[in-house]
């Protein structure tokens, strides 16, 4: 059936019917593999027009650290869902294998690497934050850290930024 | 289907107002969806949507934000500053294509 309409319904881009949502994600992980899930959810957020910040800490600081953020690993290790024989996933090199194979299927659907992934996110207005306490504890400071990381923050802070947000930990 | 009146034309649009049909658009049409938005169109705007367009047409997937900047050659900075706020989606209206379904 065809309905017609003297005027076209026009999508409400900015009517926001959350009233000003607000995202928050803790990424408390280090390995590959857990680092997209936080990426792609910030930069969907930000694409939707949603306050976005990423707070950092613990693992999650290899995604922010200079040093590794290019090089994070996945391993099959201990992994039930790579459905692959557990007494073979410890063998030498598998986890350079895998982080290898992984990388590759990353790179082709043409998503991106952390560090530009972080650039991505940063472009599109999303907030980098850094835990202090994992900075101290790994004797790390701003210099050590990926430059938009916008500062290295209190557990206390985290809890001011985050009001009224919803909270996504990983 | 639902066939609305945009510029005294019949176009067929899906509920919130995207255009289901990509063939029926053109550049006239897009400055009358650009202004339903509140958009400002300029020579950036235009070259976006004709980048997005032939896109579409390439691989028959709305092209994201990710997308436009590595294949386009239009940065998500300006992206965000050409179509503020929900850029992607607000890019595909006004292009006349379907919401785009990547993720990244």
């Amino acid at each position: 059936m065809t309905t017609t309409l003297e005027h076209a319904p026009v999508p409400a881009f900015d009517d926001d019917p959350g009233g000003g949502r607000k995202l928050c994600i803790i990424c408390s992980k280090g390995s590959l593999d857990m680092a997209y899930p936080g990426l792609v959810l910030a930069n969907a957020a930000l694409g939707e027009g949603i306050e976005t910040h990423l707070f950092f800490t613990f693992w999650g600081f290899d995604m922010i650290n200079k040093s590794t953020m290019a090089h994070l690993q996945f391993t099959p290790l201990g992994n039930p869902a790579t459905h692959m024989p557990p007494s073979l996933m410890g063998l030498p090199g598998m986890t350079a294998f895998a982080t290898h194979m992984m990388k590759k299927q990353i790179e082709g659907i043409d998503v991106p690497g952390v560090p530009e992934f972080l650039e991505m996110i940063t472009d599109s207005g999303g907030h980098l934050w850094a835990c202090r306490m994992s900075a101290d504890m790994m004797h790390l400071d701003s210099d050590d850290l990926y430059d938009r990381v916008e500062a290295i923050i209190s557990a206390a802070d985290f809890i001011e930024i985050s009001a009224g947000a919803q909270i996504i930990f990983i | 289907m639902t066939v609305a009146t945009i510029e005294g034309r019949h176009v067929d649009v899906d509920a919130e107002g995207f255009m289901s049909d990509p063939q029926q658009w053109d550049e006239a049409l897009a400055e009358a969806l650009a202004k339903n938005i509140g958009i400002e169109m300029t020579d950036a705007h235009r070259a976006a949507i004709r980048f997005a367009r032939s896109d579409f047409m390439t691989t028959g997937e709305t092209p994201t934000l990710r997308r436009m900047a590595t294949a386009g050659g239009v940065t998500t900075k300006d992206m965000f500053l050409l179509f503020p706020k929900k850029p992607a989606k607000k890019l595909a209206y006004v292009a006349g294509l379907p919401k785009p379904v990547g993720c990244v």
